[in-house]
């Protein structure tokens, strides 16, 4: 047994005060096997010590929420006799160390998290952000590891069977070192089969089932819980490998071994591993569960038990099953071909007992390690920022040429690159494929449709993290309203940096705030997420990069989408033209891409009135009154005209203003609560506007084949659509 | 009329092409567990998209081992049709049921996108109902779906009118533009496209009903 010294607690990233704390909690120094568990399992990936004190801010509750955060996934009633379980989690760190693996691994576990609990899985989305293609220095890596991911979630999601919906891809020099993966995932069950991972009943079996274990991903969520430096690629044994294919079994094996009835508890095996599964199930059911390490089925040979531990091997799940019940188990596993063996049992005295070769190598409270971890108040200043607060000079001399620069950005251009790598159609639910504002995935059984959305804006954030967050929130809903949804829950990914910097503590907490009141105002409690500090790379952190995940409730039938459908139809800009001035231009895609630049605040948001605009084209929408709506976001009313007269019929616009406001803030500023439609019957669409206090702004008309913006008589932009689309088309295509 | 659809450990389009049969076409359908012996008293045989096995070696090369398809050998020996659907193609390629071989897409990427196909032959049981030269609307999702033969057996495929489809514009490479075949007894059809997935207007085409029709239309003249 090696001896505890103080490098070797060091390099377990656990600080002296928390090692003493282990100390006092065992009443004695712990073995080697002890340090690694409880290294794992107090890490910041698996513990939230830096984050949880603030995560309580968070609504969590709601009419619809059946299970809030602390279980794998949150769970929500859909109606019907049927719920919706769903999830965001961040793969970012193994993602930079290996891009293909990191992502499919990040699938991989997310889609386990809503197995577990009884659900299939029937949606996938993708929250991506990567440095820039173009950069001077790094430009060939970000693409390798944009390539990388994207063939990496292919690769899982299309063996695997659920299809990849939707989601965003975003690029920014902060995340050149440190690029974001974050996947959510969402599934449907009837509401009696939902699983917890609860051991429960003393002396039921534990029984392990999928892949064996091997020596890869030790340590993968303390990997996960510290910055980047220059060895960082020694870390590559650090990533877990997946198999799609072993997945699709588990998934079919477990939900068809859990109509059994003879299934206590189930949990699946992603960061820590057998640590992890093993101790919190103890701990949620009040419990203690002692294994044999002998039984746990291994890869190689040789394996110590702290390596067996802390190995993250993917595709494995612990069940408890009821006494005597086992062989019905078993049966069901064999019948896919997957090793199932009893490696342990519950036990009623609260610990967690690792025996090895006859002798117990750990025997740790699971208290101890789940619920006495350690929790940090840590000083938060002011949000760290470098942007000035004052706009530089601008003027445009073309705003055509500006147009189409926004278009080609890495961040508004097509993803249609992306998105056609994944299966978006398997299991014949997506009836809102890739490319609108809102996923739609129907549940067959029920004549209920899933809207669904991620968003989140590193530059707003980085400006504000508090307005950013509470962007976020307002923009998810827009999006679901947008397609006639109800915004129902959320979960959430925080991606920030370290926070032991007060200066990033304070980004953390504002945006934690932010999000808190906008999800309380606009009714979506976060239902669970994931949270993912020490995005840096040698001292230099991301934006923040609070990414929310909405979910919304809708009757199954044809959506409204994003493209004008017939000439001569009533163009309408739903929430009106918008406030804007030079501060709050700073944030948008157009100083991005056009001046190059970051500076000012991120668009005012106002609540109340976003909350009005959304219920009014909810209102319309389900009225059947809009043939097209599109929300206003990146790129402002240029981009959102544009986007929309990329459909098949290609039909564009004359729109016509007359506002003082400077042509470079009327086609691309960024405010909220603006939504661009068209009708057939614009009275009622103003009739239903005004019952809900909003403004329709009637701007124009639908045409054949052209875009054209004119102000006070002047022409600002008038342009075929060809030129337009391929701008936009063929910016990420390789 | 019974249609049976086979399930091998990784197939992942089992329940859509269940669920288009049972629900948008309202016949009768079981599903087929890969070590069956028999088929039982199924009229038409569906080999369902996926990844059969995990698709290792090569797409298809584990499957033909399995004990299903040696039932649906003698099956299709006996006349019995026999429709193979992305990954169901490659087993049948695989399993020596039809000639060729589906290569790695020319793009190297993984395809998903509805595409248009012809339809170039009326004179099998899963065309009889279209019309020749009908272009259908159909998704297809694929990573290994370039079609490919030597120049003698796309040649006879031709002179014997077994090109059931071909796409309007190549996604993936395909020789001659091939998306679907035949069988020599005409019995036995592959295409890389998914007809299941376009049985109903939600799923945005219900082109893919001609196929299922023209095989219920063949077994209730039987």
């Amino acid at each position: 047994m090696s001896t505890i010294t103080p490098e070797l607690i060091a390099s377990h990233q656990l600080t002296p005060e928390e090692y003493d704390r282990i100390v006092a909690l065992l009443g004695r120094e712990p073995t080697y096997t002890e340090l690694g568990i409880f290294s794992v399992m107090w890490s910041e990936h698996c513990s939230y010590k830096s984050s949880r004190l603030h995560l309580r801010k968070l609504p969590t509750r709601g009419k619809q929420v059946l299970q809030g955060p602390g279980e794998n996934a949150g769970i929500i009633d859909i109606g019907g006799g049927y719920a919706i379980a769903f999830k965001i989690e961040s793969h970012n760190h193994p993602s930079f160390i290996e891009p293909f693996q990191g992502a499919a691994t990040g699938v991989g576990g997310i889609l386990r998290d809503i197995f577990t609990m009884g659900a299939r899985p029937i949606a996938v989305m993708d929250s991506l952000r990567f440095g820039p293609l173009d950069d001077p220095e790094h430009g060939a890596r970000n693409r390798r590891i944009l390539e990388g991911v994207v063939s990496g979630i292919a690769h899982y999601g299309n063996c695997f069977g659920v299809p990849t919906v939707g989601g965003e891809c975003l690029f920014e020099p902060c995340y050149n070192g440190n690029p974001l993966v974050n996947v959510f995932a969402l599934g449907v069950f009837r509401k009696e089969d939902i699983f917890y991972a609860k051991a429960r009943g003393i002396g039921n079996p534990v029984i392990y089932v999928g892949s064996k274990t091997g020596k890869d991903g030790i340590h993968g969520a303390s990997m996960a819980s510290a910055e980047f430096s220059e060895d960082s690629m020694e870390k590559r044994p650090n990533v877990q490998v997946g198999n799609p294919f072993m997945e699709k079994l588990l998934l079919e094996a477990c939900l068809e071994a859990m109509q059994t009835g003879a299934i206590v508890g189930i949990q699946d095996m992603g960061a820590a591993g057998l640590t992890c599964s093993t101790c919190e199930m103890g701990s949620r059911g009040g419990t203690g569960i002692e294994i044999d390490l002998d039984k746990v089925p291994q890869r190689e040979t040789g394996m110590t038990p702290y390596e067996i531990m802390l190995s993250e091997s993917q595709e494995r799940m612990l069940l408890v099953v009821e006494r005597d019940r086992e062989e019905e188990v078993f049966r069901v596993f064999r019948k896919w071909g997957l090793d199932a063996v009893t490696i342990g049992f519950v036990t009623g005295d609260g610990l967690l007992r690792v025996r090895s070769h006859g002798e117990v190598v750990a025997e740790i409270p699971n208290g101890a390690l789940a619920d006495e971890a350690p929790l940090y108040d840590r000083h938060a200043s002011v949000p760290w920022r470098a942007a000035p607060m004052d706009a530089p000079p601008f003027s445009s001399c073309d705003l055509e040429a500006d147009l189409l620069r926004v278009l080609a950005s890495g961040d508004v251009c097509s993803k249609r690159w992306i998105w056609e790598q994944y299966d978006y159609f398997v299991r014949t639910n997506t009836i809102q494929t890739p490319g609108g504002d809102a996923a739609i995935v129907r549940v067959k059984e029920t004549g209920t449709s899933i809207a669904m959305s991620l968003d989140g804006n590193g530059r707003y954030s980085y400006l504000s993290p508090r307005e950013g967050a509470k962007l976020a929130v307002a923009e998810c809903c827009r999006n679901l309203s947008v397609v006639g949804a109800e915004p129902a829950a959320a979960t959430n990914c925080l991606n920030f940096g370290n926070p032991e910097r007060p200066e990033i503590m304070a980004q953390l907490v504002e945006a934690i705030e932010g999000m808190g009141e906008a999800c309380r105002f606009f009714g979506t409690p976060i239902t669970g997420g994931n949270v993912s500090l020490y995005n840096e790379t040698l001292g230099e952190p991301i934006f923040p990069t609070p990414v929310l995940g909405i979910v919304g409730l809708m009757k199954t039938e044809k959506p409204v989408t994003i493209d004008f459908k017939q000439p001569g139809r009533a163009v309408i800009l739903l929430g009106g033209l918008g406030n804007c001035d030079e501060t709050r231009f700073g944030g948008t895609e157009y100083a991005k891409a056009v001046l190059g630049q970051l500076w000012g605040l991120p668009p005012a948001l106002d609540m109340d009135y976003e909350k009005r605009v959304q219920a009014a084209v909810r209102a319309m929408v389900r009225g059947g009154l809009v043939e097209s709506a599109h929300d206003l976001s990146d790129g402002g009313l240029a981009v959102a005209l544009a986007e929309s007269s990329f459909g098949p019929a290609g039909v564009g616009a004359a729109l016509e203003f007359a506002t003082g406001m400077r042509p470079e803030f009327l086609l691309f500023h960024e405010g909220p609560s603006r939504i661009l439609l068209s009708t057939a019957r614009p009275e009622e669409v103003e009739r239903i506007a005004r019952e809900h206090g909003v403004e329709a702004l009637g701007v124009g008309v639908t045409v054949e084949g052209r875009i054209s913006v004119r102000n006070r008589a002047a022409s600002l932009i008038d342009c075929e659509i060809g030129r337009l689309r391929s701008a936009w088309e063929g910016a990420l295509a390789v | 009329m019974k249609f049976g659809v086979v399930v091998f450990p990784g197939s992942n389009c089992d329940h859509d092409a269940w669920f288009a049969v049972s629900n948008n076409l309202g016949q009768p359908a079981e599903f087929l567990w890969h070590d069956a012996e028999r088929l039982g008293d199924v009229d038409v045989v569906i080999l369902p998209g996926g990844f059969s096995y995990g698709d290792y070696l090569r797409c298809g090369a584990i499957a033909k081992f399995s004990p299903v398809m040696r039932a649906i050998k003698r099956f299709a020996a006996d006349g019995g049709l026999v429709i193979g659907i992305c990954n169901g193609f490659q087993v049948l390629v695989e399993s020596g049921l039809l000639p060729g071989a589906l290569l790695r897409n020319s793009g190297l990427k993984f395809i998903c996108r509805p595409v248009q196909v012809r339809v170039e032959t009326t004179a099998s049981p899963f065309t009889s109902e279209a019309r020749k030269g009908d272009v259908l609307t159909i998704p297809i999702a694929h990573n290994e779906g370039c079609y490919y033969a030597d120049e003698r057996t796309l040649d006879q495929l031709e002179a014997e009118d077994r090109v059931a489809f071909r796409y309007v514009k190549n996604p993936n490479g395909s020789m001659r533009d091939i998306a679907g075949i035949l069988n020599e007894g005409r019995n036995v059809l592959g295409m890389m496209p998914h007809p299941e997935r376009a049985t109903e207007p939600l799923m945005g085409s219900t082109d893919g009903l001609v196929v299922f029709r023209s095989m219920i239309a063949r077994l209730a003249a039987r």
